[in-house]
């Protein structure tokens, strides 16, 4: 049994003739929080999406818990576009959609929030218990399994609590302020009960204060929940600050992995990415 | 057992007197009265608020945005029709296949026969049923392809499946089956509702149409608000998020769509009993469009919009407005502008439609939200309680509260 | 059977499909410059054509033909202007199942406007001199607007192709469909856009009305609504915002409907021999249009020249 609950190989998305994500391996251990980090259209939403059965790779192979989630190799026109390596090395073709491989256990948040919008905070939190909900259509619509609905709701309502949102439990996702949807976004992720969390730059839009705050948020929800955390982060500061291990990725290649000083002192990062991460900051 | 909130509980009494009232008032109105024309709308109006509440499921809680309506109501009353004729009338009515007609069973007579006046109501039942289990079996085979499309692309197909199923229905080949587009007539009469109790008849056929369309409407009531009604929400918010909380997008699409299409069969078939006649002709694309926008005028994702729109729609365009068809409204018809005497030249038939669409298009343009927009009776009998609470100044909302 | 009978037998057929899939390709540019741009299936154009026969019926009853024809024109060009104006425009942040259903509610109203007007009787359409002739082509004898029709729609497409090429407010158009927001920030005025959107789309639908009413024998309220649901089809068909592609879709909708609306003379007793008896098969002429469209839809659901749709995570 493999101890990193992701494993990424030789993954590769290619639209068209742009290749997005070239090649990308990366590996999550049991409660690590690894960071993928790089300049904008790096490819790490890309590979997001590929993890979350959103994009279908066009190489390479996904698996969870030493399981396959997804593998594919070129096929159709790719064949003759393709521009990516290790053509041939997979020849499986998994393709598990984005519910499938949450029920597996990954579960994720959105660079820009995708709360539904309409909807209850409660609610929002009760849609991701549907799918671990042990009822059918005919007994849910006929109230025959009460308890059942109830202990979703107590689940919902503990959930919430933790994330103090509880008071706010009647109020349209919408009308949250922003910070309050970002960790009700969270939130929603955690009903699913994922055993690994991806965020996509969780702290986005955050003032410093805040994004502190979304710091001691991660690592607190990681022991509590006993999960595993892959981020994707522009903060340099929270992103030195909480992860164990990153992954440097820059116009779709990886360039770089180690611990927070390994990376502070790669010379291809600070060519790449540091540089214009500090005159961002400025 | 969980206290019911005051505005459930009042919700349901509304419905209790209603029920009683729909009782109570065939039986003092004889059906020559002018005020028959209530009872003929109350009818026609519980079953245009199931067939409204069921686009509702789709259009407004699951966000499908599907416009094939008229020809899954077809399918239903069809299938209705055709378990429910006597056999005796079939040779008549199937006058072109007279001997070669494929059905030859009628479960009201079957169980009529069988168990008397009780076997022809469950008779007529188990054909409901019927008709809305092939409505959602065609519902499924069309959701496979359609279910898969953009929002509207789906419109456009299921519009176009609509015209498909029409067609199959009235080819000629099928005509042993279908009686191929001719009307299909004589099964159970409305009469045939009315209860007789020692020589002393009830009419009940109100309350009967009335009642079961309430039965659906409560069952889709209880989907909505339980778990996969939830699940459907989230697919209406956001396909992508729901998604990735797990929720099978086909699946849940599928299932809404076919549930829906279910209690559409058993709105046809509803339909069908309060016809009288099935004519394929008739369940065209401007039948669809009608539905879609009493789903609009009642609110988007309201139960009790869907109901209020239908109810009004059908009123209003059956009765309240027929003036303007026949020449007196209101008085109005009196007034004569640039020597153009209203009641005699523009209060001709075809008027009311008119002003009909017009009010229509006024909501549509300047009340999106429509009458409910997305809340329910509960909400309101509450939101009229906390206003009578206060007092201190009389509101003028207290009114649309009503509706 | 010779091949000389064989072209006798579809001739008719293949000769008036042409013509009223002419027909449909200048209602279907309508739906697809739209569409295009609004991203909404203006459901009431069909019945602005509804309306342009109706028009024609009362206008040429009492103005000679000279005057009636650019009246009748110019009277659907700024109803279909006015139908932007007024139900639409009001609407451009709505999201788009409103507008969509805004467009079901003009349709409604248009129809229910006509039979209003008509007293729900069947109106004969005027027959036109010189067009409205009968003439002979090959032997099979037809009016003489079938022959013309689809020279006049290739003379059309190709100077509204350049119109789109090589204008200003062409080059505008393109813009607002590629990217509505974009187009916006870079300055052009995205409301005279889209109301010179309806304007063409609506004289199309004008001429597209005088040439299919001239074949049809009467025009009735719902009348439209047929002709416009399958020139919708034929402008996904041939791929949404495409010109070319809504002319393709339409002929081909066009003859393949007439032809399968006359399968059962050509292939049956009476033609080919193919069966013996009639099979009815006409009487799927209008579905066949709406299979062809789930067809497409699953299989290149960007039609034939259609571009791909991208959404964003």
């Amino acid at each position: 049994m493999p101890d990193n609950v992701l494993r990424v190989d030789d993954l590769t998305m290619q639209f068209g003739g742009v290749v997005a994500a070239n090649n990308v391996c990366l590996e999550v251990n049991k409660s690590e929080i690894v960071a993928l980090i790089g300049p904008n259209g790096a490819g790490k939403t890309t590979a997001f999406n590929c993890i979350t059965g959103v994009y279908e790779p066009t190489n390479g192979r996904v698996s969870l818990n030493g399981e396959v989630i997804a593998e594919s190799f070129p096929q159709g026109k790719m064949k003759d576009l393709y521009k990516g390596e290790n053509r041939g090395k997979y020849t499986q073709s998994v393709k598990l959609t984005p519910d499938r491989i949450t029920y597996r256990g990954i579960s994720r948040t959105f660079q820009n929030v995708r709360l539904f919008k309409a909807l209850t905070v409660f609610e929002n939190v009760m849609i991701a218990k549907h799918m671990r909900a042990k009822q059918n259509v005919f007994s849910a619509t006929f109230r025959l399994n009460t308890k059942e609905e109830k202990r979703m709701r107590e689940e919902s309502m503990a959930l919430l609590e933790e994330q103090k949102l509880d008071h706010l439990k009647d109020h349209i996702a919408s009308s949250l302020p922003y910070g309050l949807q970002r960790r009700l976004e969270v939130a929603r992720a955690l009903a699913t009960s994922p055993s690994l969390l991806l965020l996509d730059e969780p702290a986005a839009g955050m003032n410093p204060q805040e994004t502190q705050e979304m710091a001691e948020f991660i690592h607190e929800i990681r022991d509590r929940y006993g999960l595993t955390i892959l981020l994707i982060e522009h903060h340099m500061g929270l992103v030195m600050q909480i992860s164990e291990r990153i992954y440097v990725l820059d116009f779709g290649k990886m360039i770089a992995q180690g611990t927070p000083d390994e990376i502070r002192a790669d010379q291809r990062v600070i060519d790449a990415y540091l540089g214009v991460a500090e005159d961002a900051a400025n | 057992m969980k206290k019911l909130s005051v505005g459930n509980s009042i919700s349901i009494l509304v419905l209790i007197i209603f029920f009683v009232l729909t009782i109570v008032l065939e039986q003092f109105i004889a059906p020559t009265d002018r005020m028959n024309m209530l009872l003929v709308c109350l009818r026609q109006g519980s079953i245009f608020a199931l067939l409204a509440v069921a686009m509702n499921l789709l259009n407004g809680f699951t966000g499908l945005f599907s416009l094939g309506h008229a020809g899954f109501m077809l399918i239903g009353a069809t299938t209705y029709a055709l378990f429910s004729m006597p056999l005796a009338e079939r040779s008549i009515v199937f006058t072109w296949f007279s001997d070669s007609y494929v059905i030859r069973i009628s479960f009201p007579e079957v169980l009529g026969n069988l168990l008397g006046g009780p076997g022809m109501i469950i008779g007529m039942l188990i054909s409901i049923i019927l008709a809305g289990l092939v409505t959602a079996a065609f519902a499924f085979l069309v959701g496979l392809p359609v279910l898969r499309m953009r929002s509207d692309y789906l419109a456009i197909a299921t519009l176009g499946f609509a015209e498909i199923i029409r067609a199959i229905i009235m080819w000629q080949g099928l005509g042993p089956v279908t009686n191929a587009g001719n009307p299909l007539r004589s099964f159970t009469r409305t009469a045939d509702l009315n209860v007789t109790i020692g020589g002393q008849t009830f009419g009940l056929i109100t309350f009967t149409l009335a009642f079961l369309s309430a039965v659906c409407i409560f069952i889709i009531f209880l989907l909505v608000t339980s778990s996969y009604g939830r699940a459907f929400k989230a697919i209406r918010e956001d396909e992508i998020a729901a998604e990735a909380m797990g929720i099978n997008l086909f699946k849940h699409k599928q299932l809404s769509f076919c549930i829906s299409s279910f209690f559409v069969g058993v709105g046809g078939a509803l339909l069908a009993i309060f016809m009288g006649t099935v004519a394929p002709l008739q369940f065209r694309a401007a039948m669809t469009y009608e539905f879609l926008l009493i789903v609009v005028l009642g609110g988007i994702g309201s139960i009790t919009g869907s109901i209020v729109g239908a109810m009004l729609f059908v009123f209003a365009s059956m009765w309240w407005l027929r003036g303007l068809d026949s020449g007196t409204f209101l008085g109005l018809d009196r007034i004569t502008i640039f020597g153009v005497n209203l009641g005699e030249r523009v209060f001709v038939s075809g008027f009311r439609m008119v002003v009909f669409s017009v009010i229509i298009m006024c909501i549509v343009l300047f009340f999106r939200r429509g009458l409910c927009g997305d809340k329910e009776l509960p909400y309101y009998v509450n939101k009229l309680r906390e206003l009578i609470a206060r007092k201190s100044k009389p509101k003028p909302e207290a009114g649309g509260a009503d509706a | 059977m010779g091949a000389y009978d064989l072209f006798r037998l579809f001739f008719p057929y293949i000769l008036s499909g042409i013509s009223i899939g002419g027909q449909y390709a200048l209602i279907a540019i309508g739906y697809s410059m739209v569409y295009s741009i609004l991203r909404l299936i203006n459901f009431a154009h069909g019945d602005v054509f509804m309306v342009g026969g109706l028009f024609m019926v009362f206008a040429a009853a009492t103005f000679p033909l000279w005057v009636a024809i650019p009246l009748v024109v110019f009277l659907i060009v700024l109803l279909g202007f006015t139908i932007e104006r007024v139900a639409y425009k009001p609407l451009r942040t709505a999201p788009r199942m409103s507008v969509m259903i805004s467009a079901i509610g003009v349709s409604y109203l248009l129809q229910n406007l006509a039979l209003y007007f008509t007293g729900g009787l069947n109106r004969m359409y005027p027959a036109f001199p010189w067009i409205s002739d009968t003439i002979s082509v090959f032997g099979v004898s037809t009016r003489r607007v079938t022959v013309i029709t689809p020279f006049l729609v290739v003379a059309l497409v190709f100077a509204l192709v350049w119109l789109i090429n090589n204008t200003k407010v062409g080059i505008a158009m393109r813009a607002a469909a590629k990217d509505f927001d974009t187009a916006q920030l870079m300055g052009i005025k995205i409301n005279s856009v889209i109301s010179t959107t309806f304007i063409i789309g609506s004289f199309l639908a004008a001429i597209g009305s005088i040439l299919f009413f001239t074949n049809f024998p009467a025009v009735f309220p719902a009348a439209g609504a047929m002709p416009g649901l399958k020139a919708f089809v034929a402008a996904v068909f041939g791929g949404i915002g495409s010109i070319p592609g809504a002319v393709i879709g339409g002929l081909l909708i066009g003859i393949v409907e007439t032809v399968i609306r006359g399968a059962d003379i050509t292939l049956g007793p009476t033609g080919l021999g193919l069966f013996n008896r009639s099979l009815d098969i006409a009487a799927f002429s209008d579905a066949f249009t709406f299979v062809l469209l789930v067809i497409v839809l699953v299989f290149r659901p960007t039609g034939l020249f259609g571009d791909k749709p991208t959404d964003k995570v």
